[in-house]
């Protein structure tokens, strides 16, 4: 039987120090909502646990002047919810942790977590991809900052070396016009995991797309950027050709497998469907009359 | 929603939606169920299973095992009893030769999940550990686990003592109904539609895993544990250890579901012989993993059937096959399929076959009207392409033909009065069916299906002991465990004879030291039969109640009625004396002749079939390929709903499941025949969000065979919903499905097809 030991260092550079110095396998732990069920199931045994929730920047979500946000990696689902700020102008990023789990799970699973848990199929990855967050590092050599498209290295793995934490999302300011929104295939209603996640983000100008970000989940070991996609959104009016230009571009950008949730022909499919639908409402949220 | 018939009559508690008696313990998590029970000097149990979906099993070493701290034993199939594959010795529908191989693998591992051994140590994690120090030595063998390639010719054969037509066969039994000349009768027809169907095993999917605590002492065995039926429990733990009946006491725990899923044993006789060997009383509980690998889900099926119908829309003859998924041992529910598939009608020429097949999947268990949604399915399905080719409205090709009284079933029966009919009428007359569909908008599409069913019902033994308290107030006890409402059903009808408030009325299960043999809870029987020896045990009661009041009053016992809950002189006494209430006649009991109380025990009959039609309407996303249930309307004849409440809950339930396992429910196997979704998150059972509130209108035909006129309900629900998806789904999109479930990838790829072709 192995022994967990559990630490809640109130600092980050505490934090840090600890999880850079365990010996054996360690874990962070914000909610735990992934952490907790691999446990149990025996998929991880990690000898040390780093509860993150006690440090404040981790946990709080905060409005620059310039109009940026910087959301802790520990804020949970409901939390985000809640933020009135946050949600109009973001509403694509909030509905996306929002569709993780249950509303139980909610209290507590964050973004921080689906990031670093790194599973192609996390619902706010794509949406933050899209929203061109950047992330927030800190490891034994300091802070750093990386796109978080950066941070998913394949399925369960992430670039991050050995003791950093993701620390928080930022969120560049919003220029005028600005709407997001994120959609994501599951066969029910709730409580699944996403077939194909879909975030868009983009900009209008007099109805012209002047700026775009596609993310797709769960068609590819990690969360897509879709540049191609984002390409025959901008200089458009959203036209149907620019939609199926854009759609036929994340059809291109799958490499997904075939699994028990879906097959690689369906998944392809839904991947352009689903940006149809997202840039359409990301448009009508960004104020196309 | 109408009210039912029983809710308009005078009765005072029979069709009242009372109190449910375990509501307020179970939402407050207070029930106590199989895994809540511990005892001082527990251990935990835990089962090594083989990885493999076929092997034969040359040696077992458990040395280091039961060398590992903390382990006190370890077992292996050769601990428990052998009852050798020449001779049959049948339990209910269970063949011991089957069950013994079954809780553990003997000469082979016949699935992935297959019990192979088990040990008990001081605690879960150690048992584990254990486990994964016990060697096997594996012959690894080929496989089959689909019920169509189990059938050909050169399959992995799992048995070598089962043959069909005299040669080694994975078919190992087969049912046949007959009635008229099929071949006659298609010459006849002016329409003949045939076609074939395949549907994938589902699981039961009840909410609490199996799990039993079981203390020997003293040779003598108390077993707590989750079951469908604890005489069950205890007659199968005795055959697998050899301890005689009376040795073993077994006591029901608070049930969380069971769907027909727990009227076998897993854990029991596991359990019961850890504890013999080590002296402790040990524990032992599936993970929901476990649970879906080795607790049996229903078959798949292959079927066919083939329909022929006269331009009136007559159908005159009807023929089908049905060739179920057993899983490693034999026991599909044939019966069901092949005696359900045209029961419903009024059909002269019927040729109706099932097939049982083994394959390397976990064995198959009783869910929910076994076999006759897969029946219904195939046959519904084929009745709507026979209405379209008639130009013929659905419910009316189905009111043509319904069986009515006097109509003979090919399955046996004549059927009596029964009320069919009275359920396609109310769905041809609900605003359902008659309120247009939504117009196809945003891309979506709607359509509307429907489809009949029917199940046996049953009736069998049952025990009950009414007991009148010094109080006045009453306690009954049945032999049942309450998975449908049997407690408050219960407590409505002795109430209603003693004209006492029912909250007087406590109704418990007796566990099997302290109530008389009752069978299992399943086949739709246990309201049908508790009532029956609730009624007469209560009758006997009022029947003493009269003698005691007459004792007092000093007239004969005849001159003496019982009404509203008190004694009253009648005829020429009729005022002459006060009336005397239950309490005022308990509490004067002992001067009177002592305890009152009456026990009844019988195997009751005359149970009758139950019918229902449902009506369906989908909504399809065509560019996700996504069909969602939008509005649903069960129209059931349940005889009479001694408690609406607990009626209409069986209807939703069972709508609810066969919803899921028309569109999303699968076992899905690896390459490796291992099942690939052995949890909620990808076996997709419907949440709550995915249905809409699902009517339920009850129709009330009583069963002139019942004293309350009570036909079973919990099944019939579950048989209809598979061909009224299908149907709906078909009118939507105009393209046909003859697989389930109508997941989103397949519904997908058939309208990229079409619209390529």
């Amino acid at each position: 039987m192995t022994e967990v030991q559990y630490v809640a260092p109130g600092t980050l550079d505490e934090a840090v120090r600890v999880f850079a110095s365990a010996s054996g396998a360690a874990r962070i732990l914000a909610g735990g909502t992934d952490l907790l069920v691999q446990m149990r199931s025996g998929a991880v045994r990690p000898g040390l646990i780093v509860d993150i929730k006690k440090i404040a920047e981790m946990t709080a979500i905060e409005q620059g002047a310039d109009g940026s946000f910087r959301i802790g990696a520990a804020v949970s689902g409901a939390a985000l919810r809640e933020h009135a700020k946050l949600k109009a102008i973001w509403p694509g990023v909030v509905e996306a942790a929002n569709l993780i789990g249950s509303t139980q799970i909610q209290g507590r699973a964050s973004a921080g977590g689906n990031l670093c848990n790194a599973s192609p199929a996390g619902d706010s990855v794509p949406a933050m991809v899209a929203a061109a967050a950047t992330v927030t590092v800190q490891g034994p050599n300091g802070r750093r900052q990386l796109a978080v498209e950066k941070v998913p290295a394949g399925p369960g793995r992430t670039t991050l070396a050995k003791g950093e934490i993701v620390v928080s999302f930022t969120l560049p300011p919003r220029p005028k016009g600005s709407g997001d929104a994120y959609l994501r295939m599951i066969p029910r209603t709730e409580m699944d995991i996403a077939v194909v996640g879909c975030g868009v983000s983009l900009t209008l100008d007099k109805g012209t797309c002047t700026a775009a970000r596609v993310g797709l989940g769960a068609v590819a070991p990690t969360v897509l950027l879709v540049e191609d996609a984002a390409k025959a959104l901008i200089g458009s009016k959203l036209d149907a050709a620019a939609l199926d230009k854009a759609a036929n571009a994340c059809r291109a950008a799958c490499r997904p497998i075939d699994d028990k949730r879906g097959t690689i022909a369906y998944r392809t499919q839904i991947a352009g469907v689903l940006l149809k639908r997202a840039a359409t409402i990301a448009a009508e949220r960004a104020g196309r009359s | 929603m109408n009210a039912p018939v029983s809710e308009r009559s005078d009765n005072k508690w029979i069709g009242q939606r009372t109190v449910r008696p375990d509501g307020a313990e179970k939402v407050t998590g207070r029930a106590a169920y199989a895994a809540d029970t511990t005892m001082p000097g527990m251990i935990w149990g835990k089962v090594l299973r083989s990885p493999h979906p076929h092997a034969r099993i040359r040696s077992i070493d458990t040395s280091k095992a039961e060398k590992l701290p903390g382990v006190k034993a370890v077992m292996t199939a050769k601990d428990i009893v052998d009852f050798p594959l020449d001779k049959s010795v049948m339990l209910g529908i269970q063949d011991m030769r089957w069950m013994c191989r079954n809780v553990m693998a003997r000469e082979k591992a016949l699935f992935a999940g297959h019990p192979v051994a088990a040990v008990a140590a001081m605690s879960e994690k150690i048992a584990d550990e254990a486990c994964k120090l016990i060697e096997v030595d594996y012959e690894v063998l080929p496989w089959v686990i689909d019920v169509e390639e189990a059938m050909k010719p050169d399959a992995p054969i799992l048995h070598d003592f089962i043959k069909f037509e005299g040669k080694p066969s994975n078919i190992a039994g087969k049912i046949e109904h007959k009635l008229g000349d099929v071949e006659k009768g298609f010459a006849e027809a002016d329409v003949v539609i045939e076609r074939s169907f395949r549907t994938k095993p589902v699981h039961q999917g009840y909410i609490e895993p199996h799990a039993c605590l079981v203390s020997v002492s003293d040779g003598k065995a108390t077993v707590w544990s989750s079951s469908q039926g604890q005489f069950m429990v205890r007659a199968m733990s005795a055959y697998l250890t050899g301890l005689p009946q009376n040795d073993i006491r077994a006591i029901p725990a608070e049930i969380g579901g069971g769907f027909g899923g727990k009227t076998i044993i897993y854990l029991e006789p596991l359990a019961l012989i850890l504890s013999r060997k080590t002296g402790r009383p040990v524990k032992m509980a599936m993970t929901r993993e476990e649970v879906f690998r080795a607790s049996g889900p229903t078959s798949g099926s292959y079927s066919k059937v083939k329909i022929g119908a006269k331009k009136d829309g007559t159908i005159v003859a009807a023929q089908g096959t049905f060739c179920l998924q057993a899983g490693a041992l034999p026991g599909s529910p044939i019966r069901g399929a092949a005696g359900c598939a045209f029961a419903p009608y009024n059909i002269a020429n019927v040729h109706s076959v099932g097939f049982d097949v083994v394959s390397n999947r976990s064995k198959v268990a009783a869910y929910r009207a076994p076999g006759a949604p897969l029946g219904c399915y195939a046959t519904e399905c084929v009745l709507d392409e026979v209405a379209e080719a008639l130009k013929m409205d659905p419910l009316k090709l189905r009111l043509k033909n319904a069986a009515r009284e006097g109509t003979k079933a090919a399955h046996g029966p004549v059927f009596p009065r029964i009320g069919f009919v009275e359920t396609i009428e109310g769905a041809v007359n609900h605003d359902h069916y008659k309120t247009p569909l939504p117009k196809a908008t945003n891309g979506r599409l709607y359509g509307r299906g429907i489809a009949s069913g029917f199940w046996f019902n049953a009736g069998g033994e049952s025990s009950a002991q009414v007991n009148i308290n010094e109080d006045g107030t009453v306690v009954v006890i049945t032999g049942h465990p309450d998975i449908g409402g049997s407690r408050a059903s219960t407590a409505n009808i002795v109430a209603e004879l003693l004209g006492i408030d029912y909250r007087k009325v406590s109704v418990l299960i007796g566990d099997t030291s302290v109530i008389g043999f009752s069978n299992l809870t399943g086949g739709s029987r246990v309201t049908y039969a508790s009532a029956m020896v609730a009624t007469q045990s209560t009758e006997q009661v009022i029947t003493t109640l009269k003698e005691r009041a007459a004792k007092i009053w000093k007239i004969d016992p005849d001159a003496v009625v019982w009404e509203n809950g008190e004694a009253r002189p009648a005829g020429d006494n009729a005022g002459k004396f006060e009336p005397l209430t239950l309490a005022q006649l308990a509490a004067q009991a002992t001067a009177t002749g002592g305890p009152i109380g009456a026990g009844k025990q019988l195997n009751t009959t005359g149970a009758e079939g139950g019918f229902a039609t449902h009506v369906c309407d989908v909504e399809v996303d065509p560019e996700l390929g996504i069909a969602r249930v939008i509005r649903y309307t069960s129209l059931q004849d349940v005889g009479r709903a001694i408690h609406p409440g607990y009626v209409e809950g069986q209807m939703q339930g069972g709508a609810s499941q066969g919803i899921g396992w028309a569109l999303s429910e699968e076992y899905i196997y690896d390459k490796n025949g291992k099942l690939d979704n052995a949890g909620f998150l990808d076996y997709r059972m419907p949440v709550t969000s995915d249905l809409p509130m699902l009517d339920a209108v009850i129709i009330e035909v009583p069963n002139p065979k019942h004293p309350q006129g009570v036909r079973g309900v919990g099944e019939v629900p579950i048989v209809p919903p598979l061909a009224a998806v299908s149907n709906a789904v078909y009118n939507a999109l105009g393209t046909r499905f003859y697989s389930l479930p109508m997941s989103p990838p397949k519904v997908l790829e058939a309208l990229q097809a079409k619209s390529k072709a």
